[in-house]
């Protein structure tokens, strides 16, 4: 089973690297953006079969490796 | 004084502390990742470097790596531990001290001299050091420190900003701030003070024909504080 993770940055947190892509994108033309965050996805492959369990699984381990909940959100998403 | 030296996949300081601890008088000793016990230390040094090539986030791998189970323990019964550049940001995702380090404001990796601000000397690291600013050497592309409003009260009420970057004669403004750190905060203590994470490298900073000597200072006195 696949499970997605997407992790964001937290609304009050500097991202320089999204305000560089944003200005940059506005150099190419594209003016219509009003802010731009740039965040990490990851593809969990498991070998768990019951959902419940493999989500509850990789809730585990946002909080405990792939987010810094100081500065990060993470969306587990089923897939 | 004995010390140990964590060596990580990527960390590439650990031999420059190494040279610096034992210039001073520690008996030191380098420390595998892998190893599952630390030799008997009285201090504990996580070095400056890239561990892990700084995948996922920088220290995020190192923190989680089997000889930190041991580092964690020795802090939390009072051990102390310095962790320098990226050994600060293994700290911080160890959650020994609080915060996080963003990517330099400017999105530029830093490496020149600064000078930074002694904030509280009332601690193992920095008491009876005659100076209250040093200068020291950075070299890094996250070392921007960042904590939630809460954190920042707490912080400051427990009074664990450890070194603020400043000028020479040590005026703390915003021009000072090489990445953009909140309140210009270089390094911070845990609450109990023992453990210490910083991003400039005092260990640069021990021979006239490296950029200084300022980290002599901060070693010899370290080293007579455990005596």
């Amino acid at each position: 089973m696949k499970i997605s993770v997407i992790i964001t940055l937290k609304k009050d947190v500097l991202d320089p690297q999204g305000k560089v892509i944003h200005q940059t994108l506005d150099g190419m033309g594209f003016n219509n953006i009003t802010e731009i965050r740039q965040g990490k996805y990851f593809e969990i492959d498991t070998k768990e079969s019951d959902i419940k369990k493999a989500k509850d699984k990789v809730e585990e381990m946002c909080k405990k490796l792939l987010a810094n909940l100081v500065i990060e959100n993470y969306k587990i998403i089923d897939t | 004084m004995k010390s140990s030296v964590i060596t990580f996949p990527g960390s590439n300081c650990d031999r420059d502390m190494d040279v610096a601890l034992k210039k001073f008088g520690f008996k030191n000793k380098m420390v595998w990742h892998d190893d599952l016990e630390l030799p008997k230390s009285d201090l504990i040094v996580l070095p400056g470097g890239f561990s892990y090539g700084d995948y996922l986030r920088c220290g995020s791998m190192a923190s989680k790596s089997k000889i930190m189970k041991s580092v964690i323990n020795f802090a939390n019964s009072g051990g102390l531990v310095m962790g320098i550049c990226n050994g600060f940001q293994i700290l911080v995702e160890t959650g020994l001290v609080p915060g996080v380090l963003l990517r330099n404001k400017y999105l530029e990796f830093i490496c020149k001299n600064v000078f930074v601000k002694i904030n509280n000397k009332k601690n193992t690291y920095f008491k009876n050091l005659d100076n209250n600013v040093l200068e020291f050497h950075i070299a890094h592309n996250e070392g921007n420190y960042f904590c939630t409003n809460d954190q920042l009260k707490e912080i400051e009420d427990n009074e664990q900003v450890a070194i603020n970057y400043c000028d020479k004669d040590g005026k703390m403004e915003d021009r000072f701030n090489p990445n953009g750190s909140i309140k210009n905060i270089a390094g911070i203590f845990n609450k109990e003070k023992n453990v210490l994470g910083m991003m400039p490298h005092p260990e640069r900073m021990i021979d006239t024909s490296l950029s200084g000597e300022d980290g002599s200072l901060f070693f010899k006195n370290l080293i007579n504080n455990l005596k």
